[in-house]
């Protein structure tokens, strides 16, 4: 029963371990699909960016409400929106692409956030706020992170032909007089309430590796937007089981673990995938007839 | 696709439009009519606005000057091609579900794909030649065989207006011709077909209409008339350097 005891038992003996593995199958929920579509519209930097966009909010909110999650993830939220607004105002208003105004006006946002958090807080607050704490994750956290995750499969079920359309046929979505401009910010609205819910779990810096990771791994086993974004989410689910036991058994911070694990899982698909992986580009000799 | 029994097709009626970037106009006064049912070939030097034009008419662009009235167009709706380049074409997406997208003013955002549409758009597919491709992925297709599928969502429009911009560049002799037999048999269904065109030798042998265009409307009429020596020499001319020290235009209805 040695297995039993290492794979098992801590979710059963624990109910810390049990709320992180719900919480960690919960953001691999909303994060594979958001993940697979950032991938899709080569916007996979995109998530880092509003990463560290979301950071100054969340200071905000822990510095008005200390260690409270309902504050911080409303300033967070904000913090993300107003950076994804103000970037797509400046890329409608001017000829400054996209990838710019979003560099420029995330870094103004990470700066503020260190400053705020460095002049008024411990640098443990510090670590807390962009390393985060799955294992201390509450029923109401484990609520909102399920609230998020469920409201991302609803939007994205009702904007999904148009969405898809926007990111291989922009031209053509125009042309049938969908305006891709609502579309793309109800997509960075998702991506960022799918990063707040990872960073109570995560921290904000780590939050967007949940998101990012399965989604590049998901490219080397499937082909269709479905099945990436369900290998995507299974792959999140997954290194979160995995990065918790880990962290259980060898003493280590879950955060890290967690999204270590992914990155495990992503190079294995790099190496190993079922398509277009090395093994496959390079050590698959025989080609078919026709 | 049956063809268009009740209504013609669109007419497309421009006057005065003038369209620019940097206030350096790319159109300039623009006037004519695109007849109903009409075949129109657009040719032009590089930098002519065709492209401009075809846009303009699309409703992608808007006029600085000028207006457009599409016609029927403006309800029942325009298929417009434009050139390649915004396409994504490594997306994981299947051919059958490239070509289903044409059916959108029918299915929209939400509503499901019916046995019947499925079957408009494998017909479709066979029409131009890819009956047995409805499964793969658009990213092992040719440029030919993809320009094929474009074709396809193009027929399920079922637009009274077509525009085509630049529709047979890099494609083989064989493939040409194929989907010119196509616009033709678009035009005999009664659509209005406008396309942005290089190739002389097409326009003179399967284009009625010709629009000779150098940023100024150089001839618009029969291909006969318009495809001479001394109007295709009179647009090659045209200067395509901006004039840097241009004064603001002082024709009548000038909002550049």
């Amino acid at each position: 029963m040695i297995l039993y005891d290492w794979l098992v038992q801590p979710f059963v003996e624990f109910g810390f371990m049990r709320r992180a593995l719900v919480g960690a199958v919960a953001l691999g929920l909303g994060s594979g699909p958001i993940g697979t579509f950032l991938v899709l519209r080569r916007m996979s930097l995109m998530g880092d960016a509003m990463s560290h966009a979301v950071l100054p909010g969340a200071a905000i909110g822990f510095l008005l409400g200390g260690l409270s999650l309902p504050a911080m993830s409303l300033g967070g939220l904000v913090a993300g929106l107003t950076v994804a607004l103000l970037s797509g105002l400046v890329t409608r208003l001017t000829p400054l692409r996209e990838d710019a105004a979003f560099a420029a006006f995330y870094l103004i946002s990470l700066a503020l956030g260190v400053l705020i958090v460095s002049t008024h807080g411990s640098n443990v607050d510090l670590l807390h706020v962009l390393f985060g704490t799955i294992l201390a994750v509450d029923d109401p956290a484990l609520l909102l992170v399920a609230g998020i995750a469920t409201v991302t499969l609803f939007a994205l079920a009702l904007v999904y032909r148009p969405l898809v359309l926007e990111c291989f046929d922009p031209g053509f979505l125009r042309s049938v007089g969908v305006g891709g401009g609502s579309i793309h910010a109800l997509f960075l609205t998702l991506v960022v309430l799918n990063l707040v819910a990872g960073f109570q779990a995560l921290g904000t810096l780590m939050a967007v590796g949940l998101m990012m990771l399965p989604a590049a791994a998901a490219r080397f086993w499937a082909r269709e937007i479905w099945s990436l974004a369900a290998v995507s989410s299974g792959l999140a689910a997954l290194a979160g089981y995995v990065g918790l036991l880990v962290s259980y058994h060898a003493d280590l911070p879950s955060g890290p673990a967690i999204i270590l694990t992914a990155g495990v899982l992503y190079l294995i698909s790099v190496g190993l995938g079922r398509r277009d992986s090395i093994r496959t580009r390079y050590f698959v000799k025989s080609h078919l007839a026709a | 696709m049956g063809p268009l029994v009740n209504e013609p097709g669109a007419a497309v009626s421009i006057r005065d439009l003038t369209i620019a970037y940097e206030r350096h106009p790319a159109l300039h006064h623009i006037s004519g009519r695109f007849g109903a049912g009409s075949l129109t070939a657009i040719v032009g030097p590089n930098g002519a606005g065709k492209s401009t034009l075809v846009k303009a008419i699309a409703g992608t662009l808007r006029p600085n000057g000028g207006s457009i009235d599409r016609g029927s167009a403006e309800t029942r709706g325009i298929a417009y091609l434009p050139q390649q380049s915004e396409i994504e074409r490594s997306f994981p997406i299947t051919v059958l579900d490239t070509v289903l997208l044409g059916h959108w003013r029918r299915i929209g955002w939400r509503r499901g794909v019916t046995q019947e549409l499925e079957e408009a758009a494998q017909a479709a597919l066979a029409k131009v030649g890819l009956g047995h491709f409805e499964a793969r992925p658009i990213s092992t297709l040719s440029a030919g065989q993809f320009q094929r599928v474009l074709f396809a969502r193009l027929m399920l429009q079922d637009a009274p207006l077509i525009l085509l911009d630049e529709p047979f560049t890099a494609l083989d002799t064989r493939t040409t011709r194929d989907l010119l037999a196509l616009v033709g048999a678009w035009q005999r269904e009664g659509r209005t077909v406008i396309a942005v065109l290089h190739d002389y030798e097409q326009v003179r042998t399967h284009f009625p209409e010709t629009l000779l265009l150098a940023r100024e409307l150089v001839a618009w009429g029969p291909t006969e008339t318009v495809m001479t020596a001394e109007k295709l020499a009179a647009a090659r001319d045209m200067a395509e350097a901006w004039d840097e020290a241009a004064h603001p235009c002082a024709r009548a209805g000038a909002a550049a």
